[in-house]
C-alpha cells in the first residue's frame, strides 16, 4: 500500500485498542492475507489489519467521504455501490473478504454473501444483534429499540434488513454455507451462555459447504 | 497582483533532440523539439518530478501566466501551484507539449529541416506511446530517473496509463483521471467526424495547405463544436444554457436563436483561430489507436501485467465520452495483478470536462493521494 506517515499506523492501533471486534477478525486472519473489506469506511480496519497482520488489501465504499478519508490514510479504496455486487474483482481473488457492520444496512443482502463467497475464500460477516436483550426490552416497552451497536432513530437509520443470531443461522443453513466459527461479544466480552439474548455483536466465519 | 497560489509568470522552455525517434508507425522523425514548462524545485534526488501529460487540444503551458496581464492561465492552474492539489511547494512539476502538436514542439506546422517547408501532411502519425518514449527523452534531459508520479486526464490519463507499461520502473504514482483503456466504437466514431470535417474543407489541401496561405478553419470549426458537444453532459447544457433565445424573440432564421448555437459558434470560433487541423487530426488519431491491450489478445488484465505503479483511477459520473465504466475496467485490471490502486468515482454534472473542472471534493482526492506520495 501507499506509505503512510508513522502517525497514522499508531492511529490505527490506538483506534482498534477500543474495537474487540477489530482484534476478534485479526484473530481470524492469517498474516500476510489478502483482504476485502466490504462498506470499508475510512479504513480503520484495514489500517489496523496492515499494521498488525502485514495484509495486502482493499477496501469498497460507497460514500465520498469515506472514501477521501481512506485516501488520506493510505488504504486501498474502491468506490462502488455494493448492492450493485461485486462485480470487478475475480472469482476467488481474495484470501477474506469481510462484512463489517454493513450486512444490516444492504438491500441485496442474500446477493452479497453470494458474491462475498464468489470472490473470497473464506468470509467474515459482523452485525448488531436484533435479539439482544437491551434490544428486546425496549420493543416490549413499546419503542425501536436504540443501542451503542444500533445507534439510530427509526426514521433516520440506513439499517433495512436487521436480523438476530438465530436468524443468520438459519440464512447459513438455508443457503447452503458453512460456519467455521462463530464469537459474539457484548462490550468487549466474548457471550458463551445465550448469545441471542446476551449478545450484542455477531461475528461469523464461514467459507462455501464442502 | 501575486496570488500566492499561482505559480506566477512562467518562462516556456525548448529541448531540442537531435537522436532520431523511431514511432509506433515505422516512421522515423530524424530529429525534433520539446517545449516544455516547469514549476517548483527539483530536488536533489530528482525524486519528486511529477510529469503532466495533456489530452487532445491541451499544451505544455498547464499553470501560470505568460506575462503579468496574462487573462489565461494555463489549462490545469486551478489543479497546480503552491499549496494546490498537485503542490509546487513540494513537487517539481512538468508540462510538455506532445509532438504533432501546434504549440512549439515538432509537429505538421513546424518545418521539415529536409524540404524546408512545413511537414503538413507529411508529418508522421503519432500516437500515445510515442509521446511517452519522447517524454521520457525529456525526463532524461532533465535528470529525471523515476517520477514520483504522472498525471493526466482524458487522453492525458492515457499517456500516464502508457508510462507505466513502457517505463515501469521509472513511474511510481500514475494519475489516470478521466481515461478509457480504448475508445469505443462510439467515440472512434466521434472522431471521425471531426477528421472527416477537417479533410472535406476545401481549404485543407491534403494537409498541405499552409504553402497555399490558407487554413480549414470551417471544418476544424466544426470538428470543435462537435467535440465541444460530447465534452459536456446535456445537463451541465441544460443548466448553462437550456432553449435561452439570444434575444428573446424567435426570428424564424439560420442565425444564431438560441444561446447553446452562440456558445458553440464562439468556442469553435476560437478553437479554429488557434489550432492546427493537422494536428486535431493526429490527436485525436492518437486516441483512437490507444488500446494497450491490443498486443494482447483484447486481455487488459495481460497488458498491466508488467506495471509497477501505484494508481488513482478517477472518472466523473456524467461523462458519457470517457464513462465511468471504461475507468472501472482498467481498476479490475490494476485488481487482477495485485497493483496498489484507488479508484474515485466522482458525482460531477461537468461530462468530460469535469477533469478540468475545480471541483472541492475532486481536489481534495487528488490532494489526499498526492500527500501520500514521498
Amino acid at each position: 500500500m501507499t506509505h503512510v506517515p508513522a502517525q497514522a499506523h499508531a492511529h490505527f492501533s490506538e483506534a482498534a485498542a477500543e474495537r474487540r471486534d477489530f482484534t476478534a477478525i485479526a484473530q481470524w486472519i492469517a498474516p500476510g492475507a489478502k483482504v476485502l473489506d466490504l462498506g470499508c469506511g475510512d479504513g480503520s480496519l484495514l489500517g489496523y489489519l496492515r499494521d498488525t497482520k502485514n495484509v495486502r488489501g482493499y477496501g469498497v465504499e460507497k460514500d465520498d467521504a469515506n472514501v477521501l478519508a481512506c485516501i488520506k490514510n493510505g488504504i486501498n479504496v474502491i468506490q462502488m455501490n455494493l448492492e450493485e455486487g461485486l462485480a470487478g474483482f475475480e472469482a476467488q481473488s481474495f484470501d477474506v473478504v469481510i462484512l463489517s457492520q454493513t450486512l444490516q444496512a444492504m438491500y441485496s443482502t442474500e446477493r452479497i454473501v453470494q458474491e462475498m463467497l464468489r470472490v473470497g475464500k473464506e468470509a467474515i460477516v459482523t452485525f448488531p444483534n436484533f435479539g439482544f436483550w437491551k434490544h428486546r426490552l425496549q420493543l416490549i416497552l413499546g419503542n425501536m429499540p436504540v443501542s451503542k451497536n444500533l445507534p439510530y432513530q427509526w426514521y433516520d437509520t440506513p439499517n433495512v434488513h436487521l436480523c438476530t443470531i438465530s436468524d443468520f443461522d438459519n440464512f447459513c443453513r438455508d443457503h447452503h454455507i458453512t460456519v467455521q466459527e462463530r464469537l459474539v461479544i457484548t462490550d468487549g466480552k466474548t457471550i458463551h451462555l445465550a448469545p441471542n439474548l446476551l449478545g450484542s455483536l455477531a461475528m461469523y466465519r464461514f467459507g462455501n459447504a464442502a | 497582483m501575486s496570488d500566492s497560489s499561482s505559480v506566477g509568470i512562467v518562462v516556456p522552455q525548448i529541448a531540442h533532440f537531435a537522436e532520431p525517434l523511431a514511432l509506433r508507425s515505422g516512421a522515423i522523425l530524424p530529429a525534433y523539439d520539446l517545449v516544455y514548462e516547469t514549476y517548483g524545485t527539483l530536488n536533489a534526488a530528482g525524486t519528486n518530478a511529477v510529469l503532466v501529460c495533456h489530452a487532445l487540444s491541451g499544451t505544455h503551458h498547464v499553470a501560470g501566466k505568460h506575462h503579468e496581464n496574462d487573462k489565461h492561465p494555463g489549462w490545469w492552474d486551478n489543479m497546480i501551484g503552491p499549496g494546490k492539489p498537485i503542490d509546487t511547494n513540494r513537487f517539481f512539476v512538468i508540462g510538455v507539449n506532445n509532438l504533432g502538436g501546434c504549440h512549439g514542439s515538432t509537429g505538421p506546422v513546424s518545418i521539415n529541416p529536409a524540404t524546408g517547408k512545413p511537414w503538413g501532411s507529411s508529418f508522421p502519425i503519432v500516437t500515445v506511446d510515442d509521446w511517452v518514449l519522447a517524454q521520457s527523452r525529456l525526463a532524461d534531459r532533465l535528470g529525471i530517473e523515476c517520477f514520483a508520479a504522472v498525471v493526466g486526464g482524458s487522453l492525458g490519463g492515457m499517456q500516464a496509463l502508457q508510462w507505466t507499461l513502457t517505463f515501469p520502473d521509472r513511474v511510481r504514482h500514475a494519475l489516470v483521471i478521466a481515461a478509457a483503456p480504448n475508445l469505443t466504437a462510439q467515440n472512434i466514431a466521434f472522431n471521425e467526424v471531426a477528421r472527416q470535417a477537417i479533410t472535406t474543407d476545401p481549404d485543407f489541401h491534403g494537409g498541405d495547405f499552409y504553402e497555399h496561405n490558407m487554413v480549414p478553419w470551417r471544418g476544424l470549426r466544426i470538428a470543435r463544436m462537435l467535440g465541444h458537444i460530447t465534452y459536456l453532459s446535456d445537463d451541465a447544457m441544460g443548466a448553462k444554457f437550456g432553449r435561452k433565445l439570444r434575444s428573446g424573440d424567435i426570428k424564424y432564421s439560420f442565425d444564431v436563436e438560441f444561446e447553446m448555437e452562440s456558445y458553440l459558434r464562439y468556442q469553435g470560433d476560437k478553437f479554429a483561430e488557434s489550432f492546427d487541423a493537422n494536428t486535431y487530426l493526429r490527436m485525436t488519431r492518437a486516441l483512437d489507436y490507444f488500446d494497450p491491450a491490443a498486443d494482447y489478445e483484447g486481455n487488459l488484465s495481460a497488458a498491466l501485467a508488467n506495471a509497477k505503479a501505484d494508481f488513482l483511477v478517477v472518472s466523473f459520473t456524467s461523462d458519457w465520452r470517457f464513462s465511468p465504466a471504461r475507468s472501472r475496467e482498467i481498476v479490475k485490471a490494476l485488481l487482477d495483478n495485485e497493483r496498489d490502486v484507488t479508484y474515485a468515482e466522482l458525482t460531477a454534472a461537468h461530462g468530460h470536462d469535469a477533469f478540468l473542472m475545480p471541483d472541492k471534493h475532486y481536489h481534495d482526492v487528488v490532494r489526499a493521494y498526492l500527500e501520500n506520495v514521498e
